[in-house]
């Protein structure tokens, strides 16, 4: 995972912010599994 | 609102740029809740009393808003940042659900137009390019990946809107274990309410997670210098006002237009026309209508797919060689879906899925090529200008397939050889579209900005 360099300017401590990546992506991510997960239910009598 | 400024969202050091494409995904999936609205076009139809099209037209109106504020918008996005200009499609398109469900529990149709036709349709076209120029600035060895992510968003939002819907319409209505339920006007109502909570929730979520870069930023271990090594990526900055002036914006306006009217020609009639193309002679399909919306479904997944896969995969083709794979490989798929398509469901399935993903690829993969030839500097601008192709092909697919189809017989009676004709025009438009690509060659230095000029250029916007 690339994380930010800055180029020029006072360096600081690097905050990664792990968690907040993490919720950022569950956020987003669980919505998004459940919407194709309910299409491929419905996708299936396609192959049935 | 100065919290709102583009000022106050200066990545502090260290900011993880991987932040930024779930803040953007967050806008994309609520505002592509607008591909989910058949959902309640039944309701609404018996609760107005109105006729499918008078319902229709308040997609239209959405669509056509979203292409012309997305063009008149685009500057302003880019000066004020993609806080604000998330915060601002948040309220536009939380706004149009709000004015949208008065217009249905008052009966006033007019107000749904109003409501999430155009107030809504504003929220979409800001919504739509808010986070890109940023996701290119944040992502300068991968454009098309971070794009890519963002703009598969606005496939998936229908995705989970549609289950959604369907699942508080019947939680909405007393009557919806009925036989040949059709949704209340209280329900859909009570429905628009919902969803403008939860898109107000998840809007202002991407929009206080979002940062823009500070000046000069570059990511670990990205060197500028191989990316000039490419012949179509420019290291110069062209504005907006002058990108509309060059040759390559028109081209690849053109090609974006062909690519996205083929692609709405399979995806308006999805559903009838797998049926119809597996018609016996005795008039009845092989393909029953539940098998029909699982095609649909799949179809959907295709567009999202392709929006992040192709997008992403231009990082490593370029944009010109992968936009030739959307519109030459795409014209023969068309030639042979119009021509042996109906002798096989899996082929017909294959074909139409690989097709629309190439148009979801085509949508995701523009401001990246926009990056490549105008450079960042106003990308978002340009990019909400080109939208305009989008709006004129949503108007256009539809109304060469369904003139077409009209002349060939009704609804019901059509066959597979009732389609040629309008797959065959959508072929011509394709290789069209291919030409247009071939001709796109770099920006003329004169268009290009010069230090001064460009600082000029960012305080009359």
């Amino acid at each position: 995972m690339s994380s930010t360099a800055p180029t020029h300017g006072a360096h600081q401590p690097v905050n990664k912010s792990t968690g907040r990546l993490v919720v950022a992506w569950i956020l987003v991510g669980i919505p998004l599994a459940y919407g194709v997960f309910q299409t491929l239910t419905q996708v299936a009598a396609l192959f049935g | 609102m100065g919290f709102l400024d583009r000022d106050h969202s200066i990545a502090p050091p260290g900011f993880n740029r991987w932040l930024v494409p779930p803040a953007a995904l967050a806008v994309h999936l609520c505002i592509g809740q607008a591909y989910a609205t058949s959902v309640y076009k039944t309701a609404l139809v018996k609760h107005f009393g109105a006729s499918l099209t008078e319902v229709g037209v308040i997609f239209s109106i959405a669509i056509v808003m979203l292409g012309l504020s997305a063009a008149v918008m685009g500057t302003w996005v880019d000066t004020n940042g993609p806080r604000k200009a998330m915060f601002t499609s948040a309220m536009f398109w939380v706004g149009g659900f709000l004015i949208g469900s008065v217009g249905i529990f008052t009966r006033q149709l007019w107000l749904v137009y109003l409501g999430y036709g155009v107030v809504g349709g504003i929220g979409l076209g800001i919504g739509y390019i808010s986070p890109v120029s940023t996701l290119i600035k944040w992502f300068p060895d991968r454009p098309g990946l971070a794009t890519g992510m963002a703009i598969m968003g606005f496939g998936g939002g229908a995705l989970i809107a549609s289950p959604v819907s369907q699942a508080l319409l019947k939680a909405y209505d007393p009557n919806s274990g009925a036989q040949g339920w059709v949704a209340s006007g209280d329900a859909v109502g009570k429905l628009f309410l919902t969803l403008a909570v939860v898109y107000l929730v998840y809007m202002l979520f991407g929009a206080f997670t979002v940062r823009v870069p500070a000046d000069g930023w570059r990511p670990a271990g990205f060197d500028p210098s191989k990316v000039k090594a490419a012949k179509l990526v420019t290291t110069e900055n062209v504005s907006a006002k002058n990108a509309i002036k060059t040759r390559q914006f028109w081209l690849v306006w053109v090609a974006l237009f062909c690519n996205v009217t083929a692609g709405i020609g399979i995806l308006e009639q999805a559903a009838p026309m797998i049926q119809d193309f597996f018609r016996q002679s005795d008039g009845k399909s092989l393909v029953s209508a539940g098998v029909a919306a699982g095609f649909v479904g799949l179809l959907s997944i295709g567009n999202m797919s392709g929006r992040f896969a192709w997008s992403a995969t231009s990082d490593i083709t370029g944009r010109k060689r992968i936009y030739m794979v959307y519109l030459g490989v795409g014209a023969v798929l068309y030639t042979v879906l119009a021509l042996a398509g109906s002798s096989a469901t899996a082929l017909y399935v294959a074909l139409a899925f690989v097709i629309i993903s190439f148009y979801g690829g085509g949508f995701a993969t523009v401001p990246a090529y926009l990056r490549d030839l105008f450079g960042t500097f106003q990308v978002g601008a340009i990019h909400g200008r080109l939208l305009t192709a989008w709006s004129a092909a949503g108007v256009a697919g539809p109304l060469i397939v369904n003139s077409i189809l009209d002349a060939q017989g009704k609804p019901g009676q059509l066959n597979a050889a009732s389609y040629q004709p309008a797959l065959l025009t959508m072929v011509a438009l394709l290789v069209v579209g291919f030409v247009a690509n071939l001709l796109v060659k770099p920006v003329d230095a004169r268009f290009h900005e010069s230090r001064p000029e460009r600082h000029k250029s960012t305080l009359e916007a």
